[in-house]
């Protein structure tokens, strides 16, 4: 194995952090100062390493919240009983150090070379990895039409709001709020099923490619009504996140 | 090259001078109740559930869950200790003495493997499950027992590090020779005592 | 609690050397053949259990033994890393 071609992958490398960038009350982005980054592709993921005084590690993994040639980024929500989230969404500035290993996860990716229709769900924080497919395919120029689905409890729990108000023409992006709706609400309400996909899922006639992310429960749940759509599961990528 | 340091990050449970003393090497105090599992959480009707004594693939007695429900249990209050390093303290739980059940079955085996749903295992010597130190447990801290915590019934022995406590538990096989349980398998320590700090095989 | 392959990303390309999300694996017990990515995978025990997704037959294990990875692939028929796509 050639020493320098394979450093980037196989081993840890130090992390800077550059910026933060609180998303929601508890979601909050931190763009990473990487040196010996090798490059990624999106819906990719890195772990990080996190080293106390006392020498005591945590490990977690997070999605690549950017594409290729951006900064590297992730996107972490604050878990209440958690032992990193609430280091890395309240603590956590620029300045601070940790280890980086990455990108890893040849399986659940795009790129525009795989075409489409592309039909992205996410529940909750499964949406980063699905707003890394996005900028990437905006920032290649694809034309591949791409549907983002996009479920969370309420409307402040959305993350990147203003990012994905924006897409238009050929990327189309729709919320479901699951808890409660604002006055005046134009989206779907509850969570994504049958009839939700009825109006937003690619007919399977049109050969889409899908990827689901978010919580398990969810996750499969909503493989199982592409499943019922005929969507070939061949064509059906998901990631589990855990938690519900 | 050396791990730099992440200023700021600590471990979440620090332990609480309180436990000074109670806490076997290695180990520290969480108030969470970790859930892990080595697969998906079985769901079994009680109607259906039986617990079992067998040995060479044969039942020598069987117990319906009326029939363990209607026998005495006791409430204990214990420590736990998972291999994985966390400890909880002061655990509530009610159960039946698996002595109780070991006790109506005549046999001279030296060890069990308590096997569970969802086909999990592990083993145990016969000396310490009837030693008064180990549970059919149903009762979690005064409620029934959680599925994700191994309800409906799990086996308690909070003398060993907590993998020996399998849940979703169905019953024991009695053995003459000891047998690697799933975890001793693949790398644990086949008795699994936290105060002598024996997690993996050849501690 | 349940993820899938991708979580162990890492973990697999520390001890194989390189990313095994998109490697195929067929289940010893079933004959299911799929992506690693898609398999059950059970993390934060004594160990990382991998099961099949259509059997749940227990296809790897990776025990952290003493700072090593003890892996026991026996559940495993095969595992192709490149297959044909």
């Amino acid at each position: 194995m050639a020493g320098t071609a394979v450093r980037g992958r196989l081993t840890w490398q130090v992390a800077t952090v550059a910026a933060v960038t609180e998303e929601t009350d508890s979601v909050r982005t931190i763009a990473l100062d990487l040196p010996d980054w090798p490059g990624h592709r999106a819906g990719q993921h890195l772990d990080i390493r996190l080293t106390a005084e006392d020498g005591y590690s945590a490990e977690r993994s997070y999605s690549i919240a950017s594409a290729d040639g951006e900064p590297v980024m992730i996107t972490v929500e604050r878990l209440e009983d958690g032992e990193v989230s609430p280091y890395l969404t309240q603590e956590l500035r620029p300045g601070d150090q940790m280890e980086v290993r990455g990108p890893i996860g040849n399986w659940f990716t795009w790129g525009p070379h795989d075409g489409g229709p592309l039909l992205l769900i996410a529940g909750g924080s499964g949406v980063v990895p699905l707003r890394a497919i996005l900028r990437h395919r905006q920032r290649s120029g694809s034309s591949v039409p791409a549907r983002l689905l996009y479920s969370s409890r309420s409307l402040v729990d959305v993350i990147y709001r203003e990012e994905l108000d924006q897409y238009g023409g050929s990327a189309e992006v729709r919320y479901t709020l699951t808890r409660n709706q604002p006055p005046d609400w134009g989206g779907f309400s509850g969570r994504v099923d049958d009839a939700m996909l009825a109006r937003v899922a690619w007919p399977s006639s049109q050969r889409p490619l899908a990827f689901i992310c978010g919580p398990t429960r969810f996750v499969e749940a909503v493989a199982e009504l592409l499943i019922a759509r005929h969507y070939p599961s061949s064509r059906v990528k998901t990631e589990r996140f855990g938690g519900a | 090259m050396t791990s730099p340091v992440s200023r700021g990050f600590h471990r979440l449970n620090r332990p609480a001078d309180a436990a000074a003393g109670k806490l076997p090497p290695g180990q520290h105090v969480t108030t969470d109740f970790p859930v892990l599992s080595a697969g998906p959480t079985p769901h079994i009707p009680l109607q259906e559930w039986t617990f079992s004594i067998r040995r060479g693939g044969e039942t020598l007695r069987s117990w319906s869950w009326p029939e363990v429900q209607d026998m005495p249990a006791e409430t204990v209050t214990v420590d736990i200790h998972c291999v994985t390093r966390w400890s909880k303290l002061g655990t509530q739980w009610r159960g039946v003495p698996v002595r109780a059940l070991l006790d109506q079955v005549e046999h001279d085996a030296q060890y069990v493997l308590a096997f569970s749903d969802g086909g999990y295992t592990t083993n145990l010597p016969v000396k310490d499950v009837r030693g008064g130190q180990a549970w059919l447990a149903f009762d979690y801290d005064g409620q029934p027992l959680a599925p994700e915590h191994g309800g409906p019934a799990r086996l308690l022995v909070p003398r060993l590090y907590f993998w020996k406590s399998a849940k979703w538990v169905r019953g024991l096989e009695l053995l003459d020779h000891d047998q690697p349980g799933f975890w001793e398998n693949y790398g644990y320590n086949n008795y699994g005592d936290p105060w002598r700090e024996q997690r993996y095989a050849g501690d | 609690m349940a993820l899938d392959g991708n979580a162990i990303g890492g973990l697999l390309l520390e001890i194989f050397g390189s990313d095994m999300t998109s490697a195929e694996a067929s289940c010893a017990a079933c004959g299911a053949v799929g992506p690693v990515a898609e398999t059950t995978v059970y993390v934060r025990g004594p160990g990382t259990v991998v099961r099949c997704r259509n059997c749940t037959s227990v296809l790897m294990v990776v025990a952290r033994v003493r700072g090593l990875n003890c892996v026991d692939l026996s559940g495993l028929a095969a595992l192709d890393a490149d297959p044909p796509r």
